[in-house]
C-alpha cells in the first residue's frame, strides 16, 4: 500500500478520510480486544447450536440441549406443586373447626382458596365475591342463608344448593303462590314484607296474610330460618331484589338458585381452602351455637 | 524536517520502557500486542501520598464490615450493612428503607458533583490516587516487584526463556494474585451479611450460593483487571477519562512537562560540553521508567496519563542530583503553562484551586449534603398508606349500613416494635375493625402492634350508618409510647349512591 496515508506525527496509518481537516488514525486494536471479539462469535455459534434460536417456518430450531421454555415451565410447576404437598397434608388432617387456632395454616388456606376461587367460583359470584343481585348471593356481606361459619360454608360448597342425588345438599323450596292471592292481596303482602325492613308503611291486611302463609318459614317478624334456608326478610339485603314488583314476583313464581356440589370436582382440601377464603371476605361468622339466635332487626342495629 | 517531527522521531528512537517498535514504515497489523509496563520503584512526596491514600482506602474497604453497632435485639449489629433480603441499608446510626432511596440517589449525585469538583480543580486526581483500578493495579505492581525484583530484573525475566525457575516464580506470583483477588471478593460480600457469621458459614460451605458466586466472580475480575489488564482498563475500557477531559479546562491543574524549560533535551555529558544549547531535561528517562501506565509525559497531555505524579517525583530527584531546580515536570494549569513559557514568574499551584467554577461546584455539593442531612433529621419513622377495595367497592350490610374495606400498610421504621393507633378522621358515625380485631369490638380507632423495622398489612373494615353519602375521609396513625409520631392518609368512602 502506498505510504501516503501515514500520519506524520505518530507514524500510524490513517483510514484515508478527512472531516474538516480531522483525519482518523487506523490504530490497530489491542490483542485482548480481538480475542474477546472472536470468543463472542464462538459463543454465539455454540449458543445457536445448543438452544432454540433460528426461526423456521412454524417454529424455531430445537437446539441440541432440547431446552424449551415450555419444558422449563412444566418443570417449575411440578416443583411448585411438590412444595405444596406438605401444606395440603396438614390441611387434610386438621378439622375445619380448628383452623382458626392455626393462624399460619389459616393464612395459607386463604391464599390457596383465593386461587381456587378465581378458577371455580368467579363465574357466578364475581371476582371479588360480590355476587349479582337477582341471581347470585354476595359473599362479602353478613347475611347467610345457610350459616356463615367455616363449617357451614364448607358444607355448602361440598354439597351445593339443591343438587339432586346429594342427600346432604342444601335444599329448600318456596312454594309458588301463583293464583292464591288477588292483586290487591299480593300488593298488601309485599308492602308488609317491605315494612319488615322499614322500607314502607305497614299494611294490616298484608301482615295478616304474612302470618297465615309465610311466618311458618320466615318467622313471625321475618327473621328467616337457617335450618331450612328461609331468607331473612327484615334486613336490608335482598337476594332477588327489594322492590315491590320484585317481591311480588318472588311470591308468585319463586326463583330458587342452584349451586353445584363441588365434592364432585374438587378435593376436600381445596374445598376447605375455599371455605376459609369465603369466610375471610369480611362477613364470616364465628362458630354459632347450634341453636338459632334471635335475628337482629334494622332497628336493633341502628340504635 | 520541522522541529516537531524531529522531536517525534527522537522519542520513537528513545529507549522507552515499552520498547517502542520502529515506526518509520508502519506494518499493516490487525492487532497490537500489549507492551508490558515494568515501572520502577520511586520515592518522593507524591509516592508517599499515594501510599497513604492506598492505605486509607484499603483499610476502609476491608475493615468497615467488621465495625459493630448496637441496634438492640431487633436489628443487625453491623455498622454498615446492605440487607438485601429485608431491603434495608444500615449505615451507623442511619437506616434507609427502599422508599427512601432518594438518600442513596442524593449520595450518588454528591459523588458525581464531587468528581466534577475534584476534576475541575486537580484534573484526574481520582484516577491517579483513589480509583479502585489504580489502587489494585498498584498493589499488583508491588507484588511484581516483590517476587521478580525491580524494573530491570523484571524486564530481563520477561525476555528470558521459560525455565523451570521462571515457571515456579510465575506460579508463585499468580498465586499471590489469586489470594489478593480472593480477599477482594471476600471483603465485598461482608457488606451484605453479618460478617463474622458469614465467614464462619463460608468456610463450612454453608453460605448462600450467591456468596460463593460473587467471590469467584470478583476474584476473577480482580486478577484479570488488576493483575493482567492494568493500564489497558484506563486507556481502552474506562469511560471516565473521556468525560473527565470534557470537565477539565485550561485552569485545571494537571501533570505537565515544561518543554519550554526542558527542550532541547540532551544527556548530561552533551549539555556540559555545550552549555547554553540544551534545556534542563537530561533525557534520563526516569519519568518514563516510573510511570505505572508506561507513557512518556514529555509527549504532552495524553489519555494514558492518570496524573499520579510519580514522574514528578522521579524528575525532581534527577534535578536534585544534577543541581537544577525542581519542577521540570509539575502540576500546573495550561493557562499558567502558557504564561510561564512566555517568561512570566510561576504561580503557586494552590491558586488554581480557588476560582469561581470550583467554588460553585463546592457550594452545590455542600448544599445537597446539607439538604440530605436536613431530610435525615426531619424524616418520620412511621407511615401509612391505604388502598380501598375496588371489587366490590362497597358492601351493603344486613342492617342497612355500608361497609368499605381497605388494605392499610403501616410502616414502623425503628428497630423496636411499636403500638400504633389507627383512627378514622371524618366520616361521622363510622366505626372500624380489622382482621385481627373483630366487629364486636368495632370503634373509631384500633390499636395494633407493628414489629420492629417492618411494614404490617392490616385489612380495615369501615362501616358507616345507613344513608351516609360518599365522601373523603382519612386514616390517621399515631404511635403509642414516648416520642409519639403520626402520619395520615386520605382516601374515599364509596356508597351505592355513587356521586356526592
Ligand atoms: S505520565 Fe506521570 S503522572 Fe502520568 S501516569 Fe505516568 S507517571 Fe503518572
Ligand atoms: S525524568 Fe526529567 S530529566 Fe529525566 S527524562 Fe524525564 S523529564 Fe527529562
Amino acid at each position: 500500500m502506498a505510504n501516503k496515508h501515514v500520519d506524520q506525527l505518530t507514524g500510524t496509518q490513517t483510514v484515508g478520510h478527512e472531516w474538516d481537516g480531522i483525519e482518523e488514525l487506523d490504530t490497530p486494536l489491542p490483542r485482548w480486544w480481538l480475542w474477546t471479539f472472536y470468543l463472542t462469535i464462538v459463543f454465539a455459534i455454540g449458543y445457536v447450536i445448543a438452544y432454540p434460536a433460528l426461526p423456521m417456518l412454524n417454529r424455531a430450531t430445537e437446539g441440541e440441549l432440547g431446552w424449551t421454555s415450555r419444558g422449563q415451565l412444566a418443570k417449575d410447576m411440578k416443583a411448585a406443586e411438590q412444595s405444596r404437598t406438605a401444606l395440603r397434608e396438614q390441611l387434610a388432617q386438621i378439622p375445619i373447626e380448628q383452623l382458626p387456632d392455626h393462624p399460619d395454616l389459616m393464612q395459607q388456606a386463604v391464599a390457596g382458596g383465593a386461587a381456587a376461587f378465581k378458577v371455580n367460583c368467579v363465574q357466578c359470584h364475581g371476582s371479588g365475591g360480590g355476587g349479582v343481585v337477582g341471581h347470585y348471593p354476595n359473599l362479602n356481606d353478613d347475611d347467610w342463608l345457610w350459616g356463615g361459619d367455616l363449617k357451614a360454608i364448607q358444607t355448602t360448597i361440598t354439597h351445593g344448593i339443591r343438587q339432586p342425588g346429594d342427600d346432604a345438599t342444601r335444599n329448600s323450596a318456596m312454594p309458588p303462590f301463583e293464583g292464591m292471592f288477588t292483586a290487591a292481596e299480593l300488593d298488601a303482602l309485599a308492602q308488609h314484607v317491605q315494612a319488615l325492613s322499614h322500607k314502607a308503611p305497614d299494611s294490616a291486611a298484608g301482615a295478616k296474610l304474612f302470618a297465615e302463609n309465610c311466618a311458618i318459614c320466615h318467622g313471625a317478624n321475618g327473621g328467616g330460618d337457617r335450618q331450612v334456608g328461609a331468607p331473612r326478610l327484615n334486613d336490608a339485603i335482598w337476594l332477588y331484589g327489594g322492590s315491590r314488583a320484585a317481591i311480588e314476583k318472588q311470591v308468585v313464581k319463586p326463583h330458587m338458585g342452584v349451586m353445584p356440589a363441588w365434592d364432585k370436582k374438587l378435593d376436600p382440601v381445596t374445598i376447605k381452602m375455599l371455605a376459609a377464603y369465603v369466610h375471610s371476605l369480611g362477613g364470616g361468622e364465628d362458630f354459632a351455637p347450634e341453636q338459632q339466635q334471635p335475628a337482629a332487626t334494622v332497628d336493633d342495629v341502628q340504635q | 524536517m520541522s522541529s516537531s517531527e524531529a522531536k517525534v522521531v527522537a522519542i520513537g528512537q528513545a529507549r522507552t520502557g515499552r520498547s517502542e517498535p520502529p515506526r518509520q514504515d508502519p506494518p499493516e497489523k490487525l492487532y497490537e500486542a500489549r507492551r508490558a509496563v515494568h515501572n520502577k520503584r520511586i520515592d518522593g512526596p507524591f509516592r508517599r501520598f499515594k501510599w497513604f491514600v492506598m492505605f486509607v482506602t484499603l483499610t476502609i474497604y476491608y475493615v468497615t464490615p467488621w465495625i459493630r453497632w448496637d441496634r438492640g435485639p431487633y436489628a443487625p449489629n453491623q455498622a454498615v450493612l446492605v440487607d438485601l433480603a429485608h431491603r434495608r441499608f444500615y449505615m451507623f446510626g442511619i437506616e434507609i428503607w427502599p422508599q427512601e432511596f432518594y438518600f442513596v440517589a442524593g449520595l450518588l449525585i454528591m459523588a458525581g458533583i464531587g468528581l466534577f469538583l475534584v476534576t475541575s480543580a486537580v484534573g484526574r486526581a481520582w484516577c491517579g490516587y483513589s480509583c479502585p483500578q489504580t489502587v489494585w493495579t498498584d498493589v499488583f505492581q508491588h507484588v511484581d516487584r516483590f517476587v521478580d525484583g525491580d524494573r530491570n530484573a523484571r524486564m530481563k525475566l520477561d525476555a528470558a526463556p521459560w525455565t523451570w525457575g521462571k515457571v515456579m516464580r510465575r506460579a508463585f506470583k499468580w498465586t499471590i494474585y489469586v489470594v489478593i483477588g480472593f480477599w477482594t471478593g471476600g471483603a465485598w460480600i461482608m457488606y451484605f451479611a453479618d460478617a463474622p457469621t458469614l465467614v464462619h458459614d463460608f468456610w463450612r460451605g454453608e453460605a448462600a450460593p450467591v456468596a460463593y458466586i460473587t467471590v469467584v466472580v470478583l476474584t476473577l475480575t480482580t486478577v484479570t483487571l488488576g493483575g493482567f489488564m492494568r493500564e489497558q482498563v484506563c486507556v481502552y475500557m474506562c469511560p471516565w477519562p473521556r468525560i473527565q477531559s470534557a470537565m477539565m479546562d485550561e485552569k485545571s491543574l494537571t501533570v505537565t512537562y515544561k518543554d519550554w524549560r526542558g527542550e532541547p533535551r540532551g544527556s548530561l555529558k552533551k549539555a556540559q560540553r555545550n552549555p547554553d544549547q540544551f534545556g534542563d531535561c537530561v533525557d534520563c528517562l526516569q519519568c518514563v521508567a516510573v510511570c505505572p501506565t508506561g507513557i512518556d509525559i514529555r509527549n504532552g497531555p495524553q489519555i494514558g496519563c492518570i496524573t499520579c505524579a510519580l514522574c514528578i517525583d522521579a524528575c525532581d530527584r534527577t534535578m536534585a542530583e544534577i543541581g537544577r531546580p525542581r519542577g521540570l515536570i509539575d502540576y500546573i494549569t495550561l493557562e499558567d503553562a502558557k504564561r510561564e513559557a512566555a517568561g512570566e514568574p510561576a504561580r503557586p499551584a494552590w491558586k488554581a484551586l480557588l476560582r469561581p467554577r470550583t467554588i460553585a461546584y463546592f457550594m452545590l455539593w455542600g448544599g445537597i449534603g446539607l439538604g440530605l442531612l436536613f431530610l435525615l433529621g426531619a424524616r418520620n419513622h412511621v407511615a401509612i398508606s391505604a388502598a380501598p377495595d375496588r371489587n366490590p367497592p362497597f358492601m351493603l350490610m344486613s342492617d342497612g349500613s355500608i361497609r368499605n374495606a381497605y388494605t392499610l400498610k403501616l410502616r414502623n421504621m425503628v428497630s423496636q416494635p411499636r403500638g400504633m393507633t389507627i383512627a378514622i378522621d371524618g366520616l361521622s358515625g363510622a366505626v372500624m375493625w380489622t382482621d385481627s380485631i373483630g366487629r364486636d369490638q368495632a370503634a373509631r380507632s384500633q390499636t395494633v402492634t407493628v414489629p420492629a423495622d417492618e411494614t404490617s398489612t392490616v385489612r380495615a373494615y369501615v362501616v358507616a350508618p345507613n344513608a351516609t353519602p360518599q365522601q373523603d375521609f382519612a386514616f390517621t396513625v399515631r404511635t403509642t409510647g414516648k416520642q409519639p409520631e403520626s402520619a395520615r392518609v386520605e382516601t374515599l368512602f364509596t356508597t351505592p349512591g355513587g356521586e356526592r
